[in-house]
């Protein structure tokens, strides 16, 4: 292994959370900050035109990482064996290369609500705490909205987030979220115009009392220029989005809004094909992290401080294989590492209209929501068993563009999913369905949890990460409870057939649960005892090494992006404000 | 090494333009006559034969518009069998495989181009001779395997795909659905179009970029 020169900083991830790391640290202090990334370099807007191919780049996924080098493990209880996952399609694809999982989101980009930073109080005092599910582990950030409100608009403001306020200082405002947490500012671009289906879906909503608003998205209505100085173009409705990188930068990515800023700097230095195996540490101190790069050669890159932004479960992994921090134990309850994974409790259905939608159109994050069942679901919901909501919304496809939107047929209209009949009965619906969907908190549980397989190993050797997790009635009672709402609305809308997409069984599950959109196992909280970083992401046990990411958020929310980017600014703040003037424990 | 095979396929039956008459009856215009010779990258002509008449089984030519041989569907097996998809080069094959929920997908040893040749044995080797309803019967049989449940995928594929990878010949699926191919900007159509059907001539990518690209299966071959 080669020891290279030492450096001040080094971070491992391109993503949102690394890049806004990079960014600030570069750009407001002279310290020297290495990125390491293990995909490859950003590949370019041409290069994004190139790949507006279904086949290679959604299906196949040809410019992802190889899944041949070993994802993760899942299983739906400790009592089970768990088995990889092979190949994507099961397994979405997550942050390799450049810009991580940021280059290829859809760009969905709501807030959480004010209350989920305090959630284990709130429904405490909400419900009483024996209504709960039992074995629940839901747990307060450690922050209040007052804390990250601030953040949340810095990072609208950096990716140029298009949406329209429904409560702006407190005041209401009829078109926005009337449900959302008071904003400081309106959205720095105006919402996206609102395809068919969901102008119908905002019609019927209103008729029923609902309060319907456009998405955010951090996908550009129109030309802007960030505060940083950034320009990029408005977006040009392509259809090719979520999973495509965008072909006229319109699509907020880190390599559009920040990795311009920090190439600039001397100070900086951005090493791709380094994937990190270990972060090595002696005397309770990170002392750097050792990597290997595509040739198969070893580095060890020394630094005075070290920041994990990889992909959200792999921070916890790295966290697992470096032998920092005790892994939790699900039968006897002790240890933070792994504990709390959650994901988002999806819950949906297609259905069917007599005009044409065009949904070829449209990118990622264009959608009509309603907040009405975001949040606390009140009595109504709590008789159901279900606590908490998401937001409702309505999309047409848009993405993706031909094939895998291909197929949709009302449930039982044909008796084999094949041949001459199955073909004009999808003919003839093919450009006329919609669908609704709400990503809804997922609580954890004691029985949910990660930590590193016991068979499988990674390319080089290294134990997969294993992923024990399962829906429980409350999610599942949850997800009934929204589809139900859901059937009423489209039927208002003058449905001709719905198929509620289904709501997962046990231990089917599982394998589902590990994407783009989990959360936790190395979270954010008060103290040793209940967490793995205080809430400034820094770790209890050795202060010079952050972790930053999904793995902080305590329980699955929302679309998870934009509180991802405003914790990692509140980081980055406080080390440069702070830490950098005085380095150890900033809480 | 080992002898190029070929499969013959009548001009007329591959490609074309598709015109609608007045009561909205799909009709495919074929200029061309003769026979296309194509060369195959992975099957065998016999093994090709069986595929495109399973093809055209999933997805047939019927009075709803063109079916899976005039798309070329089998061409774009072929070649993704023959690529690095068909050889699992892009699959975690790390054993002990053991079969698991649904959800895993699949968890078996082998690699798309052996689930291939096993699953046309099972089709029979008389299979292309068989008349539909003896075809559908071999193909009932078998709709559960996981042989199957690729092919029918891989037909959809191969019906809607950009034309590079072998399948939409004359984008002939795209005419089919009124899918437009990727075009770059539908900024002037957004939010217009409320239940009309927009629908502009189909371009493949390379008639869009002005260029053309090369797909996977060509830049990994084997």
């Amino acid at each position: 292994m080669q020891t290279l020169a030492p450096v001040d900083v080094v971070i491992v991830g391109s993503g949102w959370s690394g890049m806004i790391m990079a960014k600030e640290i570069a750009s407001r202090t002279p310290l020297s900050v290495v990125l390491l990334e293990r995909g490859g370099p950003f590949r370019g807007l041409a290069t994004y035109g190139n790949e507006m191919d279904e086949v290679d780049t959604f299906i196949r996924k040809r410019q992802a990482g190889n899944p041949a080098h070993g994802l993760a493990t899942t299983r739906a209880s400790r009592n089970d064996r768990a088995n990889p996952l092979r190949q994507y399609g099961t397994f979405p694809w997550v942050g390799y290369g450049m810009g991580g999982s940021s280059d290829h989101w859809g760009a969905t980009s709501p807030r959480f609500m004010p209350e989920a930073f305090e959630i284990a109080t709130h429904l405490k005092h909400l419900h009483g705490a024996d209504k709960l599910p039992p074995d629940n582990l839901i747990q307060d950030y450690g922050i209040t909205w007052k804390d990250i409100e601030p953040y949340y608009t810095r990072a609208e403001e950096m990716m140029g987030t298009s949406g329209k306020a429904g409560n702006l200082n407190g005041k209401k405002i009829e078109g926005g979220n009337i449900f959302e947490g008071p904003r400081s500012k309106e959205f720095p671009n105006p919402p996206h115009p609102q395809l068919y289906a969901p102008q119908l879906f905002a019609r019927a909503a209103k008729e029923l009392g609902y309060h319907p608003f456009p998405m955010p998205s951090s996908t550009l209505s129109r030309p802007y220029t960030s505060p940083d100085g950034i320009a990029r173009g408005g977006c040009q409705y392509c259809g090719h989005c979520s999973l495509f990188g965008c072909m006229v930068g319109a699509k907020a990515s880190p390599n559009f809004t920040l990795l311009p800023i920090v190439q600039r700097k001397k100070n900086f230095s951005l090493r791709t094909h380094s994937q990190v195996r270990r972060v090595v540490h002696k005397n309770g101190k990170a002392v750097g992290v050792s990597y290997v790069d595509e040739a198969g050669k070893e580095f060890m890159q020394p630094a005075d401080v070290v920041v994990l932004a990889a992909w959200v479960y792999n921070n916890a992994r790295l966290l697992m294989l470096s032998g920092i921090g005790e892994q939790y134990d699900p039968v006897s309850g002790k240890g933070t590492l792994g504990r709390n994974p959650t994901f988002a409790v999806h819950a949906g259905l297609d259905f069917f209209l007599d005009k044409p939608q065009n949904v070829f159109m449209g990118s990622g994050g264009m959608a009509t929501a309603i907040g009405d069942f975001g949040g606390d679901l009140g009595s109504e919901g709590a008789d159901a068993g279900a606590f908490r909501g998401g937001l409702v919304f309505c999309y047409t496809q848009g993405d993706p563009p031909v094939i895998s939107a291909f197929g949709a047929v009302p449930e039982g209209s044909v008796e084999r999913n094949w041949g001459s009949k199955w073909k004009q009965e999808t003919l003839k619906w093919n450009d006329r369905y919609a669908t609704f969907l709400s990503t809804q908190n997922h609580f954890p549980y004691r029985q949910n949890y990660l930590d590193l397989d016991p068979t499988y190993k990674d390319k080089w050797g290294d134990p997969l990460l294993r992923v024990t997790m399962d829906w429980t009635d409350a999610e599942r009672k949850q997800a009934a409870f929204v589809v139900k709402k859901q059937v009423q609305i489209a039927k208002a809308m003058g449905a001709l057939a719905i198929n509620p997409k289904p709501v997962p069984s046990a231990s089917h599950a599982a394998p589902l649960m590990v994407d783009n959109h989990s959360h936790g196992g190395a979270i954010m909280g008060t103290s040793p005892e209940n967490s793995v970083v205080n809430t400034y992401l820094q770790h209890w046990q050795m202060s010079n090494l952050f972790v930053v990411g999904g793995s902080a958020l305590p329980q699955g929310e929302e679309h998870l992006t934009m509180t991802v980017a405003a914790l990692a600014y509140r980081s980055a703040d406080a080390f440069i404000d702070r830490y950098v003037k005085r380095p150890g424990p900033l809480a | 090494m080992k002898r190029r095979q070929f499969i013959e396929l009548s001009a007329n039956s591959i490609g074309g333009l598709l015109i609608y008459s007045l009561s909205g009856v799909p009709e495919v215009v074929n200029a061309q006559e003769g026979k296309v010779r194509v060369p195959l990258r992975f099957f065998t002509e016999p093994e090709a034969r069986a595929i495109v008449a399973a093809c055209e089984r999933i997805f047939p030519a019927d009075e709803s518009g063109p079916g899976a041989t005039q798309a070329g569907a089998m061409v774009y097996i072929d070649r993704q069998l023959a690529g690095p998809y068909g050889a699992d080069k892009y699959r975690y094959t790390e054993p002990p495989f053991v079969e698991s929920a649904p959800g895993h997908g699949f968890q078996g040893k082998e690699n798309p181009r052996e689930i291939y040749r096993a699953g046309i044995q099972k089709l029979g080797p008389d299979f292309a001779t068989l008349d539909p309803a003896q075809q559908d019967e071999r193909l009932e049989a078998i709709e559960k395997s996981h042989f199957f449940q690729l092919l029918r995928q891989h037909t959809i594929e191969g019906m809607f795909c950009d034309p590079m990878h072998g399948g939409n010949a004359n984008l002939i699926g795209w005419q089919m659905l009124g899918y437009p191919g990727p075009q770059m900007s539908y900024r002037e159509e957004i939010g217009k179009h409320n239940g009309v059907a927009y629908r502009i001539k189909p371009q493949s990518l390379e008639q869009i970029l002005g260029y053309p690209v090369k797909p996977w299966e060509d830049e990994e071959r084997g």
